[in-house]
């Protein structure tokens, strides 16, 4: 046996977030002996390029450089003047066992989401790919959810989980299970999960109904013959062939839980007993807005950039490696 | 190894479109079938029928003397090559043909063993690491191959597996299939809409049209003997010359023009005469003859390929390239290699006058009299 050293096109050593996007929205076989195309002026792509560069300068380095500076800064509460104070800001949070039981609940909180909604949706995808009759009519129903916002998902789910009219806690009281929604941490934290889940779903469903529909059917056919436990071929053909829909929605996932469940969070905890459980961003939020301590906010919001910037790396330097780009 | 019988077989889609029409084989143990037909014919419907990925409406299909219609692919000692290859493409090539061994429980050690083999008997050693993206489309079809042989099953199942290949892989290749299916003596079931595919692979032809068998048969009984003016038109390059003619007493009336030929069977005044453009020659000088103008000529190499008309009838003559070919030609006919078929149903009217000569020309018959 012989290795075939240069001639696979495996992904490089450390791959990008260019790369990344690139592979995943491509055709296979898009040829990397791509077109150069040449300038008159050498000003001219950096033109055609300014727009965008405007923009992710605006909104994203900008405010990141703003959240760095003020993040040593003791900010007066009345606007008045600021204060360096060094590091300060950052053994306070540190040290606080506040911020620390946030941070536990929060990587809880995200881990719980990315794995439900994905389990969930890759389930419903696989179900409603196997649906042949009235398919269209079934897939429309599973992305309904997607239309209804954040906030209005947590009002709904808040229903859903009202201590009066919620069906969900009297579900629960079937089993003995008494619910206290706004009250009890633990219960808060479960229906801030199940509502957050429930949001994210249908669009976990639409790119893995999509990703197995990409699955060539010969290929499916071919297990099908070679492999006999249905279980089994999913695990070692299909799962393995819709990697690169799953790396690509665990990122998506993650940010989501992360940041994007602040409509839900707010809704559910909004005005409630300092008892709720709430995450990282919402504390950011809280400090900053709601306490004007925009220098510990900062000094959060920088830690919470560091986080998610080691857990994309980790991301793709770890488990991308694993993944087929087909 | 084992028999397949397939026992009037249909396939009715919902709707009610019926693809496969109440379908018989008989197929020896170690016999190599092809399937052939234009596309939408109902072949690799019938091939997928066995093979389990459709279900059968009507009929059975035994392997081996088992009633498989109800039995899972992966249970009925079948293993197919597809048309793209299908390979698993997060596999390397050893994963690829170990999948279905390691499935079934195999022993480590056996997989190694008939991996290796296969992989020897295929050339496709040095590849055993690499994944098929890494490899071209002949190696690909290697390996489709190799991981339908290392399962040593009952029976092969072909779905068009050399189509994605370029003209002269696909010859090459066609040539490694038959060897290695002499060798290994499995069963074989072959879809293909290549009718020299079919020919050169066959051991029997089953020529399929709109869901029927046209007619099953050896290559060469198919070629000379098509049963009906479809199989004579699908079977053979250039397709046979079919041309309406009527009949009056011996003669076969082209048009104006008139075919002398001694002697005919019974046969309806008006019906379809068939001949092989390989069976016209050139009229000698001062025979009476059948007058074509030359239209246009393919050159072929060792052939030419004359196209002409006949009193406004189409007709093809392959004729050697030695011949200097005029404006108008004469052209004359064996009788023994006329083929009549009923106009209205295409079907063959009787058999060769001489089927005992075979391709060699009867002395009892009279060189047919061009008029």
């Amino acid at each position: 046996m012989t290795h075939a050293p240069s001639l696979s096109p495996t992904s490089p050593a450390v791959p990008t977030a260019g790369g990344f996007f690139r592979r995943f929205r491509s055709a296979p076989a898009e040829p990397h002996f791509a077109k150069r195309v040449q300038f008159n002026s050498p000003l001219l792509p950096y033109l055609f390029l300014a727009p965008q560069m405007a923009i992710i300068f605006v909104f994203f380095y900008w405010p990141s450089v703003q959240a760095i500076q003020s993040s040593f800064y003791l900010e007066d509460p009345f606007g008045f003047g600021s204060t360096f104070v060094g590091l300060a800001n950052y053994t306070d949070v540190l040290k606080s066992g506040e911020y620390r039981g946030i941070a536990r609940f929060t990587a809880v909180f995200t881990a719980a989401v990315t794995f439900f909604s994905l389990a969930i949706g890759l389930l419903l995808a696989v179900k409603a790919d196997g649906v042949i009759r009235g398919n269209g009519t079934y897939k429309t129903l599973l992305i309904w959810v997607y239309a209804i916002a954040p906030p209005v998902a947590g009002l709904m789910g808040m229903m859903f989980f009202d201590q009066h009219i919620g069906p969900l806690v009297k579900f629960a009281a079937v089993f003995g299970w008494d619910m206290k929604v706004g009250l009890n941490y633990n219960d808060t934290a479960i229906a801030m999960i199940v509502v957050s889940v429930w949001k994210q779903i249908p669009y976990n469903f639409i790119f893995f109904l999509s990703g197995l529909q990409g699955i060539p059917v010969s290929v499916r056919e071919a297990a099908l013959m070679d492999c006999r436990a249905g279980f089994r071929r999913f695990w070692t053909v299909t799962l393995p062939l819709l990697a690169p829909t799953a790396f690509f929605l665990l990122i998506i996932n993650t940010t989501y839980a992360l940041f994007d469940t602040f409509g839900i969070i707010d809704v559910m905890v909004k005005d409630k007993a300092a008892n709720n459980p709430i995450s990282l961003v919402y504390k950011v939020y809280m400090d900053g807005f709601r306490g004007n301590d925009l220098g510990g906010s900062s000094a959060q919001s920088v830690i919470l950039m560091l986080v998610v910037f080691v857990l994309t790396i980790f991301q793709f330097r770890f488990i991308e490696r694993r993944v087929h780009y087909n | 190894m084992a028999a397949i019988d397939i026992l009037e077989v249909s396939k009715i889609y919902a709707g009610g479109v019926e693809a496969v029409k109440s379908v018989s084989i008989d197929i020896a143990d170690g016999e190599f079938i092809v399937l052939v037909g234009p596309s939408g014919c109902g072949k690799s419907t019938l091939l997928r029928m066995v093979a389990g990925l459709e279900e059968i409406s009507k009929g059975t299909v035994t392997i081996g003397g088992r009633r498989i219609n109800d039995v899972e692919p992966a249970d009925r000692d079948i293993a197919m090559v597809f048309q793209n290859y299908a390979l698993y493409p997060h596999m390397t090539v050893y994963d690829n043909l170990a999948y279905g061994l390691k499935n079934r429980g195999t022993p480590k050690a056996e997989i190694d063993a008939r991996v290796a083999e296969a992989a020897r008997m295929l050339e496709i050693e040095p590849y055993l690491t690499r994944k098929p993206r890494a490899l071209s489309g002949g190696q690909r079809q290697r390996v489709a191959m190799g991981r339908a042989i290392v399962r040593k099953p009952a029976a092969f199942l072909f779905d068009e597996p050399l189509s994605n290949l370029d003209a002269k892989l696909r010859v090459s290749m066609r040539g490694e299939i038959k060897q290695l299916q002499k060798r290994l003596g499995t069963t074989s079931l072959y879809v293909t809409h290549d009718q020299l595919e079919a020919m050169t692979l066959a051991d029997r032809l089953v020529v399929l049209n709109g869901g029927r068998i046209e007619q099953i048969g050896r290559p060469l009984e198919v070629y000379h003997t098509p049963a009906s003016t479809f199989v004579a038109s699908f079977i053979g390059s250039p397709a046979m010359n079919l041309v309406q003619v009527t009949r009056e007493g011996t003669r076969l009336h082209f048009g104006g023009q008139v075919l002398e030929t001694g002697r005919l069977p019974p046969l309806p005044a008006e019906l379809t005469l068939g001949i092989r453009a390989e069976d016209l020659r050139l009229a000698q000088p001062g025979d009476p003859s059948l007058r074509l103008k030359v239209e246009y000529i393919e050159e072929l190499g060792a052939q030419r390929l004359v196209h002409g008309t006949v009193d406004g009838k189409t007709l093809t003559a392959a004729l050697s390239p030695e011949i200097d070919i005029a404006d108008t030609i004469a052209l004359t006919v064996a009788p023994s290699r006329l083929h009549f078929f009923d106009t209205s149903t295409g079907k063959r009217i009787t058999q060769p006058l001489d089927p005992a000569a075979g391709r060699r020309e009867s002395a009892t018959l009279p060189e047919p009299v061009l008029v």
